[in-house]
């Protein structure tokens, strides 16, 4: 072992590379391979595929939604919020009860224009108070101790809130109710889009939207930004941190909240107490993958996935020959994480953090 | 003649004394017995699923074990009934767990579970061991009343169930679907549940025997939402029938989507009891319409009034399928206990393990709620013929329970 | 005398306690807990919830004020704060009056309002009741602040014992049983809850036993009066203590009864899996959260190779030499390459994104378990079945000694396999953790740069942490197959990882006993109490909060760690003393 004054004490392990270079061309190989196949045999049409890639992008624009709510996070704390999934979740399910009534009473199908936004505040609204409580309870006084103990704090939390909201609701599936002017689907070109898909990808985008200009173009946006850069700092520029850190839980929770609703009209079954945790995971890879701490990152990274997801399992393992390919569709998904991670941790779109993370 | 005074009383008090002796109880059963005393109650107990994502099927079991319970007023033979409770998991461990803690309790005459086959196949060899009665209300798996370990069957003695085997539910499945719509394609998606896995591979083995094809088997995995690629991919494949055995919410998410895939406009939609419940047409609306299920057919007054008592004592309704054979379990159980246990005179009970045993083997003709049940020696009480093919109409969309039939195996198919 | 209450300090107080007792109530735990006597028809555990809280707030009450030496001020806002904690419970009792909650928040029952209003048949009686209880509960909890502290003491305990007693009572029972008469027992015991007379009598002499003993030592612990010994009779204890824990450990299944045995052999395994998981996180700093990836394939490996039904072995194949302790070395060294494997990719990754990265792994191994690809190897959903138990060439001592293979069946005998396993891995455990490699770790855990620096071989020393932290997880996976007998791939969850981590967290990270509490308090406890198991995830999750709040080293934490955790706040906290301490300040983590 030499002595070396460095960070290059890892690269001298040359095999470990040649290992890793290897994956790196197994994958693509294997990739390349898949797809190859499964397109030359031509077992689905082409309208099939843009139908997916359709599909994917709606369902990605939800975990676009939700990961903004991580990567505000991490950018300013530093550190994985492992219960934002039960945030989505908290109102979602809370949502739901006042969309049933609205149901019920007619007003949801009678006037869905103001309904559905006033569903919208209202699971925003859930969320944002959940993550503020959990911001001030367990993450406030954690602010300084080491990497593992928020972290472990955080999956505390998680279940905490999970089965908070069973014992408050019950364990039985809740639905939204479906919305009449959301079914159908209208024709673009030889594909039939559904409309509910339109809908919750338009309703994302306007949200990411309204958030990148929050960010961009306001005050707070300015003291957000410049606490993710150096808090110490900006507190002595006169930043009070503590607001501006309750602001992006806020913020975050607001977004997951939306996208619970949102959620609800494009999947409306399904809704117990533990429909966060998988979105949440997933959310938290496409953060990942669109560049941690970056907000267009996490947008395009939640798009990314969403397709990813929708087409891979047809298109590379079906390929591969590999029986039960969709059941391995969150196989598709962790291995991108992982791949990730290893290969470029700073995501597409490169984090705008320390390099130190990696 | 004076002489023949004290030898008349030395007789008869001998007569007295073989006599108090004949009263005591005598254990001459295989196994063993359990002596209940005066003031003891008798014990039974439960290993079901009341924690967790599925614990509607657990909190489903015990309300019909409560009212079966309640319609005795708790007593049986002039001795208070206790309840244990274990909680199975759904899982293998969870069933190890609670049948260790069962068969530790020697007082425990017979237990009534479990939800889930995965905790039976676990729970059965300790239970049997330990020389007790198990009769589940809801293992469909056909492997557990199988004894025969080559082809994968892990039955052992002492185990029963009320609820049917799957071997009767996908043969139903396969029949209508191939005899009755006249459908030759087949599509199935299970959720990677033992039970699940198990029951389509009936209905398509059944399915090519008839003279089927089967065109795709798929799976999903629990907590999925977005069922867009599978179902993509079957509409590639051009089945003309999709049979998904699983349940809340990936069963409503199919239906659901199934209506938006472009190819599978006009497929036939069929389930399995996990999807027999009310909340399945209530939350997926208009796309459960035309949807056939196979399921446990209950009718009846009798169920009529057991509902009553259900909104009484516990509230609501029930939330799964299997309360019935909850109901029908526990009263086995305690119908056999009084027929084999031995009272004594200062109100002792002294009943027999393996007469136990086979006394609830015996079963033949009991009707009970779920229909008429009869034992056959490797544990299956139920036949195929309290199954039936329910079709979802409007009316049930408006919150009418239950669906009405369109099917039921003629009774010549019930093996 | 005037009486200077804080009217901000009692109406919070106040509020957040009610708040607490409405939230036990709405999540169901407060009616269900009803259902657990712990004196006979006097006091059950849901009463004792309903009075918690305004208990504790009345103390903290009287606390504040306990400089103004004003008793009977102290008691007054223990009132208060009890009256005010009522608050959100009428609220509660006058919203169900009017609109049915029950369709949204499914625990507010019938029953539980009965519980609240105290069974009486008058709604408005019996919140003025509560009302009243909850003051003299609060009242109590500040007569408890008034008392000296001894006495305090006693009686706290006396309280814990007597209710732990009384929860416990079908366990404790059972231990009993072996050494007192049934006919006493009887007497203490009616069912699984405690007599009154008896509860009495336990806190009575609890208490005066504890105030006695706190006025005859004089706060030493026994440690340093040990330590005060000369070395000769040190080590006389030492080996007497180390003895007497040998003998207890080998009766404790005979002690207990099989069902209990059942619990000790999973706390057994958990153990393993924690000695394990703690090379990794706990000596080198690798925040795995995907340890359950060692754990399924110690499982499956054991279970294909030794299964007797169609997807094993000796079925595909026709030979027959696979048995559970020719297959456990096996699971272990295959557990240990694919540690190695999985740890390749991930040597360069830090902190959070090295905990996601093996909770992807973690999900990948399940997914990739219930496939129906691997099916034919593995059995996907259908699990692999007819995994035998460990049979043993034994020699029985009769007249004609015989040499029969003795099955292990029972709990109790596996116990004994599980026992040696851990005993071998605390063992090679703690030889580690003071060897070069432990501190080679210790050093790339504390920072790895610096380590790099001074010339460790980072790399290697990652890779040799995660690769032996596999070890104990295949073992731990190979005894649980057997000792199951079927395997399923829903028993590899990211739920096992994250017992596992939490178990060293909270009992103490880096230190045996600290695991070997974690494991029981996190995994034993839950089995044996049934209430819990409903609500066994919140208060887990709820716990791993509390503990991460106020104690993060864990219960029992080495030394080591507890400097370290306490270091950190430290460092944010205090004014630099020198400019070598400013600059770590500013560069802090």
């Amino acid at each position: 072992m030499r002595l070396v004054l460095n960070q290059r004490t890892l690269d001298e392990f040359s095999w470990v590379d040649f290992t890793i270079g290897v994956l790196r061309v197994v994958i693509i190989a294997l990739i390349l391979i898949g797809s190859f196949n499964t397109l030359s045999s031509g077992r689905f049409t082409s309208d099939q595929w843009v139908s997916l890639v359709i599909s994917g992008l709606a369902q990605g624009s939800i975990y676009a939604l939700i990961a903004l709510g991580y990567t505000l996070v991490y950018g300013i704390l530093l550190m994985i919020n492992f219960a934002h999934g039960e945030v989505f979740m908290s109102g979602a399910f809370t949502a739901v009860f006042l969309a049933q009534a609205f149901d019920r009473s007619g007003f949801l199908n009678s006037a869905p224009l103001l309904a559905i936004p006033v569903l919208i505040v209202f699971a925003a609204l859930v969320s944002m108070t959940v993550a503020i409580l959990l911001e001030r309870i367990a993450y406030r006084p954690l602010r300084n101790a080491p990497r593992l103990v928020p972290l472990i704090t955080a999956i505390g939390a998680s279940f905490f809130l999970q089965y908070t909201f069973r014992g408050f609701y019950g364990s039985s599936f809740q639905a939204y109710p479906t919305v009449d002017i959301l079914r159908g689907s209208f024709p673009v070109g030889s594909v039939n889009v559904p409309i509910s898909q339109v809908v919750v990808f338009s309703a994302a985008l306007l949200l990411m939207f309204c958030l990148y200009w929050l960010v961009e173009r306001t005050k707070i946006g300015k003291a957000m930004r410049a606490v993710s850069e150096n808090k110490e700092v900006s507190a002595l520029m006169g930043v009070d941190i503590d607001r501006i850190i309750v602001f992006t839980f806020a913020i975050g929770g607001a977004l997951a909240g939306a996208a619970g609703v949102i959620n609800g009209l494009y999947r409306p079954q399904g809704v117990n107490f533990f429909m966060g945790f998988v979105p949440g995971i997933k959310a938290f890879t496409a953060a990942v993958l669109g560049g941690i701490g970056n907000i267009p990152g996490a947008m395009l990274g939640g798009l990314f996935l969403g397709v990813i997801e929708a087409i891979g399992p047809n298109l590379v393992l079906a390929g591969l020959g590999i029986p039960g390919a969709n059941q391995l569709k969150d196989v598709i998904a962790f291995t991108m994480l992982v791949l990730v991670l290893i290969f470029r941790p700073q995501g597409i779109l490169g984090e705008r953090l320390a390099e130190k993370k990696a | 003649m004076k002489r023949i005074l004290p030898i008349l009383l030395l007789l008869t008090l001998f007569a007295m004394l073989t006599g108090v002796q004949a009263a005591q109880l005598e254990c001459t059963d295989e196994i063993g017995c359990v002596e209940i005393g005066p003031d003891d109650p008798i014990t039974i107990g439960y290993m079901l699923t009341i924690s967790g994502a599925t614990s509607f099927l657990g909190e489903d079991s015990v309300g019909g074990i409560q009212i079966a319970l309640a319609e005795r007023d708790g007593m049986l033979l002039d001795h208070e009934i206790e309840l244990v409770a274990e909680d199975s998991l759904c899982s293998a461990e969870g069933g190890q767990t609670a049948a260790q803690n069962m068969a530790a309790r020697d007082e425990v005459l017979g237990v009534i579970g479990t939800s889930c086959s995965s905790s039976a196949a676990a729970a059965l060899p300790i239970i049997s061991s330990a020389g007790m009665v198990m009769i589940s209300p809801s293992n469909t798996a056909p492997s557990l009343t199988n004894d025969d370990t080559a082809s994968g069957g892990i039955w052992q003695p002492g185990y029963f169930r009320t609820a049917h085997n799957d071997l009767f539910q996908g043969a139903v499945a396969a029949q209508f679907a191939y005899n009755e719509l006249g459908l030759t394609r087949l599509a199935t998606i299970h959720d990677g549940s033992p039970y699940a896995d198990g029951l389509q591979a009936v209905m398509a083995e059944v399915f090519t025997e008839l003279g089927g094809e089967v065109v795709f088997q798929g799976a999903i995995n629990v907590n999925d939402t977005d069922m867009t690629a599978i179902l993509t991919e079957i509409a590639a494949a051009g089945p003309d029938i999709i049979y998904f055995p699983i349940f809340e919410p990936e069963g409503n998410f199919i239906a659901a989507q199934s209506d938006e895939t472009p190819g599978l406009e006009n497929v036939v939609l069929m389930g399995a009891d996990g999807l027999l419940s009310t909340s399945f047409p209530e939350n997926t609306g208009a796309a459960a319409l035309g949807m056939y299920l196979s399921g446990p057919y209950i009718e009846g007054e009798a169920y009529d009034a057991f509902l009553e008592s259900w909104a009484e004592i516990i509230g609501g309704v029930p939330p799964s399928g299997f309360h019935a054979h909850a109901y029908d379990a526990v009263n086995i159980l305690l119908d056999a206990i009084e027929a084999v246990a031995q009272v004594g005179d200062d109100g002792t009970i002294l009943v027999g393990r393996q007469a136990l045993r086979d006394a609830i083997a015996a079963t033949s003709g009991y009707v009970g709620l779920t229909g008429t049940l009869s034992c056959n020696p490797t544990g299956d009480c139920a036949t195929g013929e309290a199954l039936a093919i329910f079709e979802i109409t409007e009316s049930e969309l408006e919150g009418n329970w239950p669906p009405p039939v369109v099917w039921t195996p003629p009774p010549a198919e019930a093996e | 005398m005037t009486m200077q209450l804080n009217w901000r300090f009692l109406i919070r107080a106040g509020l957040i306690a009610g708040a607490a007792t409405l939230y036990v109530s709405a999540i169901g735990m407060l009616e269900s807990f009803s259902g657990r006597e712990v004196i006979r028809e006097t006091v059950t555990l849901g009463q004792l919830m309903l009075v918690a809280a305004s208990a504790a707030a009345g103390y903290f009450a009287a606390n504040r004020l306990s400089d103004t030496r004003n008793p009977i001020a102290q008691l007054a806002s223990g009132l208060l704060v009890g009256f005010i904690s009522s608050i959100p419970l009428l609220a509660l009792i006058l919203v169900n009056s009017q609109i049915e909650l029950r369709g949204v928040l499914v625990n507010i029952t019938r029953n539980l309002i009965q519980i609240l209003t105290l069974s009486q048949e008058n709604q408005l009686s019996g919140s003025l009741l509560l009302t009243l209880s909850l003051g003299v509960a609060g009242a109590f909890g500040a007569g408890l602040a008034l008392i000296p502290r001894r006495i305090r003491r006693a009686v706290l305990i006396g309280l814990a014992v007597t209710v732990g007693v009384g929860t416990l009572g079908e366990l404790v029972q059972q231990l009993l049983r072996q050494v007192i008469d049934r006919d006493v027992l009887r007497a203490i015991f009616i069912r699984n809850s405690l007599s009154p007379q008896a509860a009495l009598v336990l806190f009575v002499v609890t208490a005066v036993l504890t105030f006695g003993l706190s006025w005859s030592t004089e706060e030493r612990t026994l440690r340093s009066r040990v330590a005060a010994l000369p070395p000769d009779q040190r080590r006389y204890v030492r080996a007497g203590g180390v003895s007497l824990l040998a003998v207890l450990l080998l009766a404790l299944p005979w002690l207990v009864g099989t069902a209990t045995s059942d619990v000790l052999t999973d706390v057994g395994l958990y153990i393993l899996m924690g000695l394990g998981l703690n090379i990794a996180v706990g000596l080198a700093g690798l925040l795995d959260l995907g340890y359950v990836t060692n754990f399924a394939v110690g499982a499956y490996v054991m279970g294909v190779l030794t299964s007797t039904g169609p997807l094993g072995f000796e079925a595909k194949t026709g030979i027959a030499i696979f048995n559970f302790w020719l297959v456990l070395p096996i699971s272990l060294l295959i557990a240990m390459f694919t540690g190695f494997i999985l740890a390749l990719p991930v040597l360069r990754m830090r902190g959070d994104y090295l905990a996601i990265a093996t909770l992807g792994f973690g999900e990948i191994i399940r997914l990739l378990a219930i496939s129906d690809w691997l099916k034919p190897l593995i059995g996907g959903a259908q699990g692999v079945l007819f995994i035998p138990k460990p049979q043993f060439l034994g020699v029985t001592l009769l007249p004609q000694p015989e040499i029969y293979p003795l099955v292990l069946n029972d709990p109790q005998q596996l116990y004994y396999v599980i026992l040696a396993a851990c005993l071998f891995a605390i063992f090679v455990s703690t030889r580690l953790n003071n060897s070069r490699i432990g501190r080679q770790w210790m050093a790339v855990r504390e920072d790895e740069d610096v380590a790099a620096a001074m010339g460790i071989n980072t790399a290697k020393s990652k890779l040799l942490a995660f690769t032996l932290s596999a070890a104990t997880g295949g073992l731990a996976g190979g005894i649980f197959a057997s000792k199951l007998g079927t395997i399923f791939p829903n028993s590899f969850s990211l739920l096992v990882s994250i017992n596992v981590l939490s178990l060293i967290i909270i009992g103490g990270m880096g230190s045996v006993p600290g695991i070997v509490i974690g494991a029981f308090v996190l995994i034993g406890l839950p089995e044996l109490l049934r209430e819990f198991d409903q609500y066994r995830l919140l208060l887990y999750g709820a716990l791993l909060i509390v503990m991460m709040l106020s104690r993060p080293e864990g219960l029992w934490p080495s030394a080591v760690h507890r400097r370290e955790m306490h270091s950190a706040e430290d460092e944010a906290g205090t004014v630099p003393e020198s400019p070598r301490d400013a600059t770590v300040v500013v560069t802090g983590d």
